[in-house]
Protein backbone atom coordinates (compact mmCIF):
# COMPACT_ATOMS: atom_id res chain seq x y z
CA UNK A 1 0.00 0.00 0.00
CA UNK A 2 1.56 3.32 -0.98
CA UNK A 3 1.53 6.35 1.30
CA UNK A 4 -1.42 8.08 -0.38
CA UNK A 5 -3.59 4.95 -0.36
CA UNK A 6 -2.63 4.35 3.26
CA UNK A 7 -3.61 7.93 4.15
CA UNK A 8 -6.95 7.58 2.35
CA UNK A 9 -7.66 4.32 4.17
CA UNK A 10 -6.97 5.93 7.53
CA UNK A 11 -9.12 8.96 6.71
CA UNK A 12 -11.94 6.76 5.41
CA UNK A 13 -11.86 4.90 8.71
CA UNK A 14 -12.70 8.19 10.45
CA UNK A 15 -16.07 7.94 8.75
CA UNK A 16 -16.50 4.95 11.09
CA UNK A 17 -18.90 3.35 8.65
CA UNK A 18 -20.81 0.53 10.25
CA UNK A 19 -20.42 1.93 13.78
CA UNK A 20 -23.69 2.77 15.55
CA UNK A 21 -24.47 6.49 15.39
CA UNK A 22 -23.62 8.57 18.43
CA UNK A 23 -25.56 11.52 17.02
CA UNK A 24 -28.60 11.34 14.75
CA UNK A 25 -30.30 14.34 13.20
CA UNK A 26 -33.69 13.27 11.86
CA UNK A 27 -35.75 15.36 9.45
CA UNK A 28 -34.97 18.73 11.06
CA UNK A 29 -36.74 21.77 9.67
CA UNK A 30 -36.57 25.33 10.90
CA UNK A 31 -38.73 28.25 9.82
CA UNK A 32 -38.08 31.84 10.85
CA UNK A 33 -41.45 33.36 9.99
CA UNK A 34 -41.84 32.78 6.27
CA UNK A 35 -38.16 31.96 5.77
CA UNK A 36 -37.21 28.30 5.70
CA UNK A 37 -33.67 28.05 7.09
CA UNK A 38 -33.60 24.24 7.23
CA UNK A 39 -35.76 21.83 5.30
CA UNK A 40 -35.94 18.16 6.26
CA UNK A 41 -32.27 17.81 7.15
CA UNK A 42 -31.02 14.42 8.28
CA UNK A 43 -27.47 13.30 9.04
CA UNK A 44 -25.65 11.14 11.52
CA UNK A 45 -22.27 10.89 13.18
CA UNK A 46 -21.12 7.32 13.84
CA UNK A 47 -19.47 6.53 17.17
CA UNK A 48 -15.80 7.31 16.71
CA UNK A 49 -16.54 9.07 13.43
CA UNK A 50 -15.18 12.33 12.10
CA UNK A 51 -17.75 13.95 9.82
CA UNK A 52 -17.44 17.22 7.93
CA UNK A 53 -20.29 19.60 7.14
CA UNK A 54 -19.77 22.09 4.33
CA UNK A 55 -21.86 24.44 2.26
CA UNK A 56 -22.00 28.03 1.09
CA UNK A 57 -22.59 30.85 3.56
CA UNK A 58 -26.25 30.90 4.57
CA UNK A 59 -26.73 27.20 3.82
CA UNK A 60 -27.95 26.65 7.40
CA UNK A 61 -24.92 24.86 8.88
CA UNK A 62 -24.56 27.00 12.00
CA UNK A 63 -28.34 27.05 12.48
CA UNK A 64 -28.24 23.25 12.39
CA UNK A 65 -25.45 23.27 15.01
CA UNK A 66 -27.53 25.52 17.24
CA UNK A 67 -30.53 23.21 16.86
CA UNK A 68 -28.49 20.08 17.56
CA UNK A 69 -27.03 21.60 20.72
CA UNK A 70 -30.35 23.04 21.89
CA UNK A 71 -29.70 26.75 21.48
CA UNK A 72 -32.48 27.01 18.88
CA UNK A 73 -35.66 24.93 18.88
CA UNK A 74 -36.45 23.21 15.56
CA UNK A 75 -39.82 23.60 13.87
CA UNK A 76 -39.86 19.87 13.18
CA UNK A 77 -37.62 16.84 13.61
CA UNK A 78 -35.70 14.98 16.28
CA UNK A 79 -32.16 14.87 17.61
CA UNK A 80 -30.88 11.63 19.18
CA UNK A 81 -27.76 11.21 21.24
CA UNK A 82 -26.64 7.59 21.64
CA UNK A 83 -30.12 6.54 20.55
CA UNK A 84 -32.09 8.68 23.02
CA UNK A 85 -34.00 11.79 21.96
CA UNK A 86 -32.64 15.00 23.49
CA UNK A 87 -35.26 17.39 22.09
CA UNK A 88 -36.58 18.39 25.51
CA UNK A 89 -33.11 18.94 27.00
CA UNK A 90 -31.68 22.43 27.47
CA UNK A 91 -28.30 23.30 25.93
CA UNK A 92 -26.48 22.74 29.22
CA UNK A 93 -28.21 19.39 29.76
CA UNK A 94 -27.16 18.26 26.27
CA UNK A 95 -23.59 19.31 27.06
CA UNK A 96 -23.73 17.32 30.30
CA UNK A 97 -25.01 14.36 28.30
CA UNK A 98 -21.78 14.47 26.29
CA UNK A 99 -22.60 16.63 23.26
CA UNK A 100 -20.64 19.88 23.21
CA UNK A 101 -19.93 22.59 20.70
CA UNK A 102 -17.59 25.42 19.86
CA UNK A 103 -18.70 28.64 18.21
CA UNK A 104 -17.88 30.18 14.83
CA UNK A 105 -16.64 33.30 16.62
CA UNK A 106 -14.82 32.02 19.74
CA UNK A 107 -16.67 32.76 22.96
CA UNK A 108 -13.90 32.74 25.49
CA UNK A 109 -14.49 33.86 29.07
CA UNK A 110 -12.45 36.94 28.38
CA UNK A 111 -11.72 38.05 31.95
CA UNK A 112 -10.61 34.59 33.04
CA UNK A 113 -7.15 33.21 32.33
CA UNK A 114 -6.69 30.25 29.99
CA UNK A 115 -6.36 27.95 33.02
CA UNK A 116 -9.49 29.41 34.62
CA UNK A 117 -11.41 28.98 31.35
CA UNK A 118 -10.51 25.30 31.43
CA UNK A 119 -11.19 24.92 35.15
CA UNK A 120 -14.66 26.41 34.66
CA UNK A 121 -15.61 23.57 32.32
CA UNK A 122 -14.87 20.73 34.73
CA UNK A 123 -18.17 19.02 35.57
CA UNK A 124 -19.62 18.34 39.02
CA UNK A 125 -17.49 20.69 41.10
CA UNK A 126 -18.53 20.89 44.76
CA UNK A 127 -17.21 24.43 44.93
CA UNK A 128 -19.88 25.53 42.47
CA UNK A 129 -22.47 24.96 45.22
CA UNK A 130 -22.60 27.70 47.86
CA UNK A 131 -23.39 25.25 50.65
CA UNK A 132 -20.40 23.03 49.83
CA UNK A 133 -18.19 26.08 49.38
CA UNK A 134 -18.66 27.12 53.01
CA UNK A 135 -19.37 23.81 54.71
CA UNK A 136 -17.23 21.32 52.76
CA UNK A 137 -14.03 23.32 52.14
CA UNK A 138 -11.86 20.20 52.25
CA UNK A 139 -13.81 18.53 49.43
CA UNK A 140 -13.69 21.75 47.43
CA UNK A 141 -9.93 22.04 47.89
CA UNK A 142 -9.27 18.43 46.88
CA UNK A 143 -11.45 18.78 43.76
CA UNK A 144 -9.69 22.01 42.84
CA UNK A 145 -6.31 20.26 43.06
CA UNK A 146 -7.57 17.35 40.95
CA UNK A 147 -9.07 19.82 38.47
CA UNK A 148 -5.83 21.77 38.26
CA UNK A 149 -3.97 18.55 37.37
CA UNK A 150 -6.50 17.80 34.61
CA UNK A 151 -6.14 21.34 33.31
CA UNK A 152 -2.35 20.93 33.16
CA UNK A 153 -2.82 17.81 31.03
CA UNK A 154 -5.07 19.70 28.63
CA UNK A 155 -2.75 22.71 28.59
CA UNK A 156 0.13 20.41 27.66
CA UNK A 157 -1.95 18.50 25.11
CA UNK A 158 -3.01 21.69 23.33
CA UNK A 159 0.39 23.34 23.82
CA UNK A 160 -1.10 26.29 25.63
CA UNK A 161 1.43 26.37 28.47
CA UNK A 162 3.11 29.59 27.32
CA UNK A 163 -0.17 31.50 27.49
CA UNK A 164 -1.89 29.57 30.28
CA UNK A 165 -1.95 32.47 32.73
CA UNK A 166 -2.94 35.15 30.23
CA UNK A 167 -6.48 36.51 30.28
CA UNK A 168 -8.31 34.87 27.39
CA UNK A 169 -9.13 38.26 25.90
CA UNK A 170 -5.43 38.66 25.02
CA UNK A 171 -5.20 35.48 22.92
CA UNK A 172 -5.05 35.47 19.13
CA UNK A 173 -7.99 34.11 17.13
CA UNK A 174 -6.28 30.74 16.62
CA UNK A 175 -5.34 30.45 20.29
CA UNK A 176 -8.96 31.16 21.22
CA UNK A 177 -10.06 28.33 18.92
CA UNK A 178 -7.64 26.00 20.72
CA UNK A 179 -8.88 27.26 24.07
CA UNK A 180 -12.49 26.54 23.09
CA UNK A 181 -11.46 23.04 22.04
CA UNK A 182 -9.72 22.60 25.39
CA UNK A 183 -12.74 23.88 27.25
CA UNK A 184 -15.11 21.40 25.65
CA UNK A 185 -12.57 18.62 26.26
CA UNK A 186 -12.72 19.33 29.99
CA UNK A 187 -16.41 18.34 29.93
CA UNK A 188 -15.48 14.74 28.98
CA UNK A 189 -17.59 14.72 25.80
CA UNK A 190 -18.58 11.86 23.54
CA UNK A 191 -19.26 14.06 20.51
CA UNK A 192 -17.86 17.51 19.71
CA UNK A 193 -19.37 19.89 17.18
CA UNK A 194 -16.70 22.27 15.87
CA UNK A 195 -17.90 25.40 14.06
CA UNK A 196 -15.18 26.57 11.68
CA UNK A 197 -12.19 25.58 13.82
CA UNK A 198 -9.69 26.79 11.17
CA UNK A 199 -11.21 30.15 10.25
CA UNK A 200 -8.74 32.96 10.82
CA UNK A 201 -6.07 30.51 11.97
CA UNK A 202 -2.55 30.45 10.52
CA UNK A 203 -1.42 27.29 8.65
CA UNK A 204 0.96 26.17 11.41
CA UNK A 205 -1.78 26.34 14.01
CA UNK A 206 -4.23 24.63 11.63
CA UNK A 207 -1.84 21.68 11.41
CA UNK A 208 -1.61 21.71 15.20
CA UNK A 209 -5.40 21.70 15.60
CA UNK A 210 -5.77 18.89 13.04
CA UNK A 211 -3.24 16.76 14.93
CA UNK A 212 -5.07 17.31 18.20
CA UNK A 213 -8.47 16.50 16.69
CA UNK A 214 -7.13 13.29 15.14
CA UNK A 215 -5.58 12.28 18.46
CA UNK A 216 -8.84 12.91 20.28
CA UNK A 217 -10.76 10.99 17.63
CA UNK A 218 -8.41 8.07 18.12
CA UNK A 219 -9.30 8.18 21.81
CA UNK A 220 -12.94 7.62 20.81
CA UNK A 221 -14.41 11.12 20.65
CA UNK A 222 -16.67 11.70 17.64
CA UNK A 223 -16.63 14.97 15.71
CA UNK A 224 -18.95 16.91 13.44
CA UNK A 225 -16.98 19.75 11.85
CA UNK A 226 -18.20 22.78 9.90
CA UNK A 227 -15.34 24.18 7.84
CA UNK A 228 -14.70 26.12 4.63
CA UNK A 229 -11.03 25.15 4.40
CA UNK A 230 -11.57 22.05 2.25
CA UNK A 231 -7.93 21.13 2.07
CA UNK A 232 -7.68 20.97 5.85
CA UNK A 233 -11.09 19.34 6.22
CA UNK A 234 -10.41 16.54 3.75
CA UNK A 235 -7.20 15.73 5.66
CA UNK A 236 -9.37 15.29 8.70
CA UNK A 237 -12.78 13.78 8.02
CA UNK A 238 -13.86 10.39 6.77
CA UNK A 239 -17.28 11.54 5.64
CA UNK A 240 -18.64 14.75 4.25
CA UNK A 241 -22.15 16.20 4.21
CA UNK A 242 -22.93 19.16 1.97
CA UNK A 243 -25.77 21.61 2.56
CA UNK A 244 -27.23 24.27 0.32
CA UNK A 245 -30.30 26.44 0.88
CA UNK A 246 -31.16 24.56 4.07
CA UNK A 247 -31.10 21.05 2.61
CA UNK A 248 -28.56 18.25 2.37
CA UNK A 249 -27.49 17.95 -1.27
CA UNK A 250 -24.78 15.30 -0.95
CA UNK A 251 -23.04 13.07 1.54
CA UNK A 252 -20.45 10.32 1.53
CA UNK A 253 -16.71 9.91 1.19
CA UNK A 254 -14.99 13.31 0.74
CA UNK A 255 -13.48 12.67 -2.68
CA UNK A 256 -16.76 11.36 -4.09
CA UNK A 257 -18.78 14.20 -2.58
CA UNK A 258 -16.41 16.87 -3.88
CA UNK A 259 -16.67 15.36 -7.36
CA UNK A 260 -20.49 15.54 -7.24
CA UNK A 261 -21.84 17.91 -9.89
CA UNK A 262 -24.42 19.54 -7.57
CA UNK A 263 -21.72 20.20 -4.97
CA UNK A 264 -19.45 21.70 -7.59
CA UNK A 265 -22.24 23.95 -8.81
CA UNK A 266 -23.45 25.02 -5.38
CA UNK A 267 -20.20 25.34 -3.46
CA UNK A 268 -17.02 24.86 -5.44
CA UNK A 269 -17.89 27.13 -8.32
CA UNK A 270 -17.26 24.51 -10.97
CA UNK A 271 -19.53 23.46 -13.81
CA UNK A 272 -22.68 21.53 -12.86
CA UNK B 1 -18.05 65.71 66.59
CA UNK B 2 -17.29 62.12 67.62
CA UNK B 3 -20.98 61.26 67.55
CA UNK B 4 -21.30 62.89 64.10
CA UNK B 5 -18.35 60.90 62.81
CA UNK B 6 -19.77 57.70 64.28
CA UNK B 7 -23.10 58.45 62.58
CA UNK B 8 -21.43 58.94 59.18
CA UNK B 9 -19.40 55.75 59.57
CA UNK B 10 -22.51 53.83 60.63
CA UNK B 11 -24.50 54.92 57.57
CA UNK B 12 -21.46 54.27 55.41
CA UNK B 13 -21.13 50.71 56.68
CA UNK B 14 -24.83 50.07 55.97
CA UNK B 15 -24.28 51.35 52.42
CA UNK B 16 -21.16 49.18 52.12
CA UNK B 17 -23.38 46.14 52.74
CA UNK B 18 -25.66 47.26 49.92
CA UNK B 19 -22.66 47.90 47.67
CA UNK B 20 -21.29 44.43 48.44
CA UNK B 21 -24.62 42.91 47.43
CA UNK B 22 -24.55 44.86 44.18
CA UNK B 23 -20.89 43.92 43.62
CA UNK B 24 -21.87 40.28 43.80
CA UNK B 25 -24.87 40.76 41.50
CA UNK B 26 -23.56 43.24 38.96
CA UNK B 27 -19.81 43.43 39.41
CA UNK B 28 -19.16 39.71 39.53
CA UNK B 29 -22.16 38.27 37.65
CA UNK B 30 -23.40 41.06 35.40
CA UNK B 31 -26.96 41.19 36.79
CA UNK B 32 -28.31 44.72 36.49
CA UNK B 33 -30.37 45.13 39.64
CA UNK B 34 -32.02 48.55 39.83
CA UNK B 35 -34.19 47.39 42.72
CA UNK B 36 -31.70 47.10 45.59
CA UNK B 37 -33.75 49.53 47.64
CA UNK B 38 -36.74 47.19 47.44
CA UNK B 39 -34.84 44.42 49.23
CA UNK B 40 -33.38 47.02 51.60
CA UNK B 41 -36.96 48.07 52.45
CA UNK B 42 -38.16 44.49 52.88
CA UNK B 43 -35.30 43.87 55.31
CA UNK B 44 -35.98 47.08 57.21
CA UNK B 45 -39.70 46.48 57.65
CA UNK B 46 -39.35 42.75 58.37
CA UNK B 47 -36.84 43.31 61.12
CA UNK B 48 -38.62 46.36 62.53
CA UNK B 49 -42.01 44.63 62.68
CA UNK B 50 -40.57 41.52 64.30
CA UNK B 51 -38.57 43.52 66.84
CA UNK B 52 -41.64 45.63 67.64
CA UNK B 53 -43.44 42.37 68.40
CA UNK B 54 -40.78 41.33 70.87
CA UNK B 55 -38.44 39.25 68.73
CA UNK B 56 -34.79 39.82 69.71
CA UNK B 57 -32.97 42.16 67.32
CA UNK B 58 -30.44 39.50 66.29
CA UNK B 59 -33.21 37.14 65.23
CA UNK B 60 -35.12 39.96 63.53
CA UNK B 61 -32.09 40.83 61.44
CA UNK B 62 -31.59 37.18 60.51
CA UNK B 63 -35.26 36.92 59.55
CA UNK B 64 -34.89 40.08 57.44
CA UNK B 65 -32.08 38.42 55.48
CA UNK B 66 -34.19 35.33 54.91
CA UNK B 67 -37.31 37.25 53.84
CA UNK B 68 -35.38 39.59 51.52
CA UNK B 69 -33.53 36.63 50.02
CA UNK B 70 -36.69 34.61 49.51
CA UNK B 71 -38.47 37.59 47.95
CA UNK B 72 -35.72 37.72 45.32
CA UNK B 73 -36.17 34.10 44.35
CA UNK B 74 -39.47 34.37 42.39
CA UNK B 75 -38.20 37.52 40.68
CA UNK B 76 -35.17 35.57 39.64
CA UNK B 77 -37.24 32.68 38.34
CA UNK B 78 -39.59 34.95 36.43
CA UNK B 79 -37.05 37.37 35.09
CA UNK B 80 -33.73 35.67 34.51
CA UNK B 81 -34.72 34.53 31.08
CA UNK B 82 -35.19 38.17 30.14
CA UNK B 83 -32.56 40.24 28.41
CA UNK B 84 -30.34 42.29 30.74
CA UNK B 85 -32.15 45.57 30.16
CA UNK B 86 -35.60 44.05 30.73
CA UNK B 87 -34.35 42.41 33.92
CA UNK B 88 -33.16 45.83 35.10
CA UNK B 89 -36.62 47.28 34.47
CA UNK B 90 -38.32 44.41 36.32
CA UNK B 91 -36.14 45.01 39.40
CA UNK B 92 -36.80 48.76 39.24
CA UNK B 93 -40.53 48.05 39.07
CA UNK B 94 -40.28 45.56 41.92
CA UNK B 95 -38.73 48.16 44.22
CA UNK B 96 -41.51 50.63 43.40
CA UNK B 97 -44.15 47.96 44.09
CA UNK B 98 -42.53 47.31 47.48
CA UNK B 99 -42.56 51.01 48.34
CA UNK B 100 -46.18 51.46 47.24
CA UNK B 101 -47.20 48.35 49.19
CA UNK B 102 -45.49 49.69 52.31
CA UNK B 103 -47.38 52.94 51.82
CA UNK B 104 -50.80 51.42 51.22
CA UNK B 105 -50.87 48.43 53.60
CA UNK B 106 -51.48 50.50 56.73
CA UNK B 107 -52.65 47.53 58.82
CA UNK B 108 -49.13 46.11 58.60
CA UNK B 109 -46.77 49.00 58.01
CA UNK B 110 -48.66 51.99 59.42
CA UNK B 111 -48.58 53.51 55.93
CA UNK B 112 -46.93 56.87 55.43
CA UNK B 113 -46.71 57.33 59.20
CA UNK B 114 -44.14 54.56 59.22
CA UNK B 115 -42.84 52.58 62.17
CA UNK B 116 -41.35 54.31 65.19
CA UNK B 117 -39.70 53.23 68.43
CA UNK B 118 -37.94 50.38 66.67
CA UNK B 119 -35.59 48.71 69.17
CA UNK B 120 -32.04 49.95 68.51
CA UNK B 121 -29.07 47.80 67.61
CA UNK B 122 -27.58 48.62 70.98
CA UNK B 123 -29.37 50.08 73.99
CA UNK B 124 -27.49 53.07 75.27
CA UNK B 125 -26.82 56.72 74.65
CA UNK B 126 -23.85 58.95 74.12
CA UNK B 127 -20.62 58.61 72.23
CA UNK B 128 -19.69 55.26 73.74
CA UNK B 129 -22.95 53.69 72.55
CA UNK B 130 -22.41 55.20 69.10
CA UNK B 131 -19.04 53.52 68.86
CA UNK B 132 -20.44 50.18 70.04
CA UNK B 133 -22.96 50.43 67.19
CA UNK B 134 -20.12 51.21 64.78
CA UNK B 135 -18.28 48.13 66.06
CA UNK B 136 -21.34 45.93 65.52
CA UNK B 137 -21.89 47.27 62.01
CA UNK B 138 -18.20 46.88 61.25
CA UNK B 139 -18.29 43.24 62.37
CA UNK B 140 -21.25 42.53 60.10
CA UNK B 141 -19.56 44.34 57.20
CA UNK B 142 -16.29 42.43 57.67
CA UNK B 143 -18.25 39.16 57.68
CA UNK B 144 -19.98 40.22 54.45
CA UNK B 145 -16.63 41.16 52.87
CA UNK B 146 -15.28 37.72 53.79
CA UNK B 147 -18.40 36.08 52.28
CA UNK B 148 -18.20 37.95 48.98
CA UNK B 149 -14.42 37.55 48.75
CA UNK B 150 -14.74 33.79 49.34
CA UNK B 151 -17.46 33.50 46.69
CA UNK B 152 -15.52 35.60 44.17
CA UNK B 153 -12.36 33.46 44.53
CA UNK B 154 -14.03 30.08 44.29
CA UNK B 155 -15.30 27.70 41.60
CA UNK B 156 -18.70 29.37 42.07
CA UNK B 157 -17.06 32.75 41.45
CA UNK B 158 -15.38 31.39 38.33
CA UNK B 159 -18.74 30.39 36.86
CA UNK B 160 -20.46 33.69 37.65
CA UNK B 161 -17.52 35.52 36.08
CA UNK B 162 -17.97 33.27 33.03
CA UNK B 163 -21.70 34.11 32.99
CA UNK B 164 -20.81 37.81 32.99
CA UNK B 165 -18.51 37.22 30.00
CA UNK B 166 -20.70 34.91 27.91
CA UNK B 167 -23.81 33.14 29.11
CA UNK B 168 -24.24 30.92 26.02
CA UNK B 169 -20.69 29.64 26.33
CA UNK B 170 -21.44 28.72 29.94
CA UNK B 171 -24.37 26.61 28.75
CA UNK B 172 -22.12 25.06 26.13
CA UNK B 173 -19.88 23.63 28.88
CA UNK B 174 -22.82 22.07 30.70
CA UNK B 175 -23.52 24.64 33.40
CA UNK B 176 -26.95 26.10 34.09
CA UNK B 177 -26.56 29.90 34.26
CA UNK B 178 -30.05 30.37 35.76
CA UNK B 179 -29.14 28.35 38.86
CA UNK B 180 -26.12 30.54 39.53
CA UNK B 181 -27.92 33.77 38.76
CA UNK B 182 -30.81 32.98 41.09
CA UNK B 183 -28.40 32.14 43.91
CA UNK B 184 -26.51 35.36 43.32
CA UNK B 185 -29.75 37.34 43.30
CA UNK B 186 -30.89 35.70 46.54
CA UNK B 187 -27.58 36.17 48.38
CA UNK B 188 -27.17 39.78 47.21
CA UNK B 189 -30.75 40.56 48.20
CA UNK B 190 -30.29 38.90 51.59
CA UNK B 191 -27.32 41.22 52.14
CA UNK B 192 -29.53 44.17 51.19
CA UNK B 193 -32.11 42.82 53.66
CA UNK B 194 -29.51 42.76 56.44
CA UNK B 195 -28.49 46.30 55.51
CA UNK B 196 -32.14 47.38 55.68
CA UNK B 197 -32.64 45.69 59.04
CA UNK B 198 -29.55 47.35 60.51
CA UNK B 199 -30.68 50.67 59.08
CA UNK B 200 -34.11 50.32 60.74
CA UNK B 201 -32.56 49.47 64.10
CA UNK B 202 -30.03 52.26 63.68
CA UNK B 203 -32.45 55.11 62.86
CA UNK B 204 -35.29 53.50 64.94
CA UNK B 205 -37.91 55.14 62.72
CA UNK B 206 -38.73 54.19 59.15
CA UNK B 207 -41.21 55.47 56.57
CA UNK B 208 -41.74 54.31 52.96
CA UNK B 209 -40.25 57.54 51.58
CA UNK B 210 -36.83 56.51 52.87
CA UNK B 211 -36.85 53.72 50.31
CA UNK B 212 -36.98 55.58 47.01
CA UNK B 213 -35.03 54.68 43.86
CA UNK B 214 -32.41 57.34 44.67
CA UNK B 215 -31.01 55.00 47.36
CA UNK B 216 -30.45 52.33 44.71
CA UNK B 217 -28.62 54.79 42.51
CA UNK B 218 -26.41 55.92 45.39
CA UNK B 219 -25.33 52.28 45.69
CA UNK B 220 -24.69 52.11 41.95
CA UNK B 221 -22.64 55.32 42.15
CA UNK B 222 -20.57 53.83 44.97
CA UNK B 223 -19.90 50.62 43.05
CA UNK B 224 -18.99 52.46 39.83
CA UNK B 225 -16.71 54.97 41.57
CA UNK B 226 -15.04 52.24 43.63
CA UNK B 227 -14.51 49.82 40.76
CA UNK B 228 -17.04 47.38 39.36
CA UNK B 229 -16.39 43.79 40.41
CA UNK B 230 -13.95 44.69 43.17
CA UNK B 231 -14.85 43.92 46.78
CA UNK B 232 -12.46 46.67 47.86
CA UNK B 233 -14.20 48.92 45.33
CA UNK B 234 -17.50 48.54 47.17
CA UNK B 235 -15.88 49.80 50.37
CA UNK B 236 -13.83 52.60 48.82
CA UNK B 237 -16.64 53.68 46.51
CA UNK B 238 -19.05 53.98 49.43
CA UNK B 239 -16.47 56.02 51.33
CA UNK B 240 -16.15 58.37 48.34
CA UNK B 241 -19.93 58.61 48.08
CA UNK B 242 -20.22 59.49 51.76
CA UNK B 243 -17.41 62.01 51.42
CA UNK B 244 -19.27 63.83 48.65
CA UNK B 245 -22.69 63.47 50.29
CA UNK B 246 -21.55 64.64 53.70
CA UNK B 247 -18.89 67.04 52.45
CA UNK B 248 -21.43 68.84 50.30
CA UNK B 249 -23.56 69.33 53.44
CA UNK B 250 -21.08 72.04 54.47
CA UNK B 251 -21.49 73.88 51.19
CA UNK B 252 -24.40 75.67 52.85
CA UNK B 253 -21.96 77.44 55.17
CA UNK B 254 -20.30 79.05 52.14
CA UNK B 255 -23.52 79.70 50.22
CA UNK B 256 -25.89 81.14 52.86
CA UNK B 257 -28.32 82.59 50.29
CA UNK B 258 -29.25 79.09 49.08
CA UNK B 259 -32.23 77.49 50.85
CA UNK B 260 -31.97 74.05 52.45
CA UNK B 261 -34.30 72.59 49.80
CA UNK B 262 -32.07 73.91 47.03
CA UNK B 263 -29.03 72.69 48.89
CA UNK B 264 -30.44 69.13 48.98
CA UNK B 265 -30.64 69.19 45.19
CA UNK B 266 -27.16 70.68 44.90
CA UNK B 267 -25.75 67.85 47.03
CA UNK B 268 -27.22 65.27 44.67
CA UNK B 269 -25.79 67.30 41.79
CA UNK B 270 -22.35 67.23 43.40
CA UNK B 271 -22.47 63.44 43.68
CA UNK B 272 -23.69 63.20 40.09
CA UNK B 273 -20.84 65.44 38.93
CA UNK B 274 -18.35 63.24 40.80
CA UNK B 275 -19.79 60.19 39.04
CA UNK B 276 -19.49 61.89 35.63
CA UNK B 277 -15.87 62.85 36.34
CA UNK B 278 -15.07 59.32 37.48
CA UNK B 279 -16.69 57.87 34.38
CA UNK B 280 -14.60 60.14 32.16
CA UNK B 281 -11.25 60.06 33.92
CA UNK B 282 -11.31 56.74 35.75
CA UNK B 283 -13.98 54.50 34.21
CA UNK B 284 -12.57 51.39 35.88
CA UNK B 285 -13.19 52.99 39.31
CA UNK B 286 -10.71 53.92 42.00
CA UNK B 287 -9.87 50.30 42.88
CA UNK B 288 -10.09 49.02 39.29
CA UNK B 289 -7.15 47.82 37.23
CA UNK B 290 -4.55 50.59 37.37
CA UNK B 291 -3.12 49.59 34.01
CA UNK B 292 -6.37 50.42 32.22
CA UNK B 293 -8.23 53.62 31.54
Amino acid sequence: MNAITHHNAIVADRGASGAPPVLEVERISKHFGGFCALNDVSLSVPAGGLVGLIGPNGAGKSTLFSIITGFIAPSEGTIRLRGSPVDTLSPFARARAGMVRTFQVPREFSHLSVRENLMAAIPDQAGEHLFDLFFKPQQVRIQEEQGAALVEETVDFLKLKRIADLPAVKLSGGQKKLLELGRVLMTRPSVILLDEPFSGVNPVLIAEIIDRIIELNERGISFLVIEHDLEALTRLVGRLTVMDYGTVIAEGAPQAVLADARVRAAYLGGPA
Amino acid sequence: MDAYLAAIVSVMLIYVLLALGLTLQYGLTGLINFGMVGFFAIGAYTSALLALHGVPVVLSVAAAAVVAGISAWPIGLASLRLRDDYFAIVTLGFAEIVRLTLTSEKWLTNGVQGLSRIPPIYEGTGTAAAFVIVAILLAVTVAAIFLIHRVAHSPFGRIIAAIRDNEEAVQAIGKDPARFKIQVLVVGSALAGIAGALYAHYVTYIVPEQFVALATFYVWMAVIMGGVGRVSGAVVGTAILMFFLEGSRFLGDFLPWISSVQMASIRIGVVGLALVLFTIYRPQGLMGDFTKR
